[in-house]
């Protein structure tokens, strides 16, 4: 099998090939947001903590 | 030893820990199985005798879908226990679960959209699997959508926990509902209690993207999970030495 016929996929190239695009998509931004958040509130509580002691 | 362990378990501090050491491991495996599942669901598998290529979608599409059904459960289940003995870290995977529930099954009606399209002439039909579903997606936006909507957290998360639990009934609706209405939507072919009406090596892809999409779940509720109990301890000084340490 070539690699023309494999992405033809016997003529249901287009179903095929959007299905499993759609998916790869959304699986990896549900590991990316959760990623940033982590890093987005690490970096929030740090900078609230520093503040608390300057005004103390 | 493993009173001890769930005890710990149960205290935010060593949950972010433990669910932090697992993370890599579930990621990996799930890795793992995907890239297995794709390799005999795309190259080694035949083509289906009536459907071609097209089937190939089945491979995403079934797992997605049963995963769309057992994040409910397990939110149900964890809405429950939540409510019931007041466990913080249940209201956590709750709310924590029901995003990622919300993905697969916008997966499951987007991927059978595109595969009823060439097979059944139609992106859509309002029959009972493909409806019940949809009100599935409805379920886990409306368990977002209520958490977000109420600030005290503790009552947000009595509040999901009892909507996870009246929206349950909707769970045997969908499972049933191939054999209850008449409908466009194929029977089961794997949860049936005679042999399995699917061949071995279509059998194989299947499970493997079925346990691959279950580790995902593991880690990525995990990673949500973490994010939540710093939210929620934000005050905490375990939280503060971490954030102050990075």
């Amino acid at each position: 099998m070539n690699l023309t016929e494999f992405l033809h996929m016997g003529g249901y190239g287009f179903y095929v090939w959007t299905s499993y695009g759609i998916s790869l998509l959304v699986l990896l931004v549900n590991i990316i947001v959760p990623a940033r958040q982590k890093t987005k509130l690490l970096a929030d509580i740090a900078r609230k903590a520093r503040r608390a002691r300057s005004t103390s | 030893m493993f009173n001890n362990f769930f005890h710990k378990l149960a205290s935010p501090k060593h949950f972010y820990r433990i669910a932090g050491n697992l993370i890599p491991w579930l990621a990996g495996a799930c890795l793992l199985l995907v890239l297995a599942g794709l390799y005999y669901g795309l190259l080694v598998a035949p083509a289906d005798y009536q459907q071609g290529d097209s089937y190939r979608i089945m491979f995403i599409h079934v797992p997605a879908a049963w995963m769309s059904l057992f994040i409910y459960v397990v939110m149900a289940v964890a809405g429950a226990i939540g409510l019931i003995w007041r466990m913080k870290l249940a209201e956590v995977m709750l709310i924590s679960s029901a995003p990622i529930g919300a993905s697969f099954t916008f997966l499951a009606l987007v991927t059978g959209s595109i595969w009823g399209k060439p097979m059944w002439g139609t992106w859509w039909v309002w029959d009972a699997r493909l409806t019940s579903e949809l009100i599935l997606l409805f379920l886990y936006l409306g368990v977002i959508a209520l958490h977000s909507a109420i600030d005290d957290r503790r009552i947000a998360a009595r509040a999901v926990a009892i909507l996870a639990l009246v929206g349950v009934i909707n769970v045997p609706i969908i499972h049933y509902s191939v054999e209850w209405w008449n409908t466009l939507h194929q029977g089961p072919t794997v949860t049936k209690f005679d042999k399995p009406s699917i061949h071995l090596s279509m059998l194989i892809p299947l499970l493997l993207m079925a346990v691959a999409f279950k580790l995902y779940y593991a880690f990525v509720v995990l990673m949500r999970a973490r994010c939540e109990v710093l939210e929620r301890e934000r005050n905490a000084g375990w939280v503060r030495e971490l954030a102050e340490e990075k």
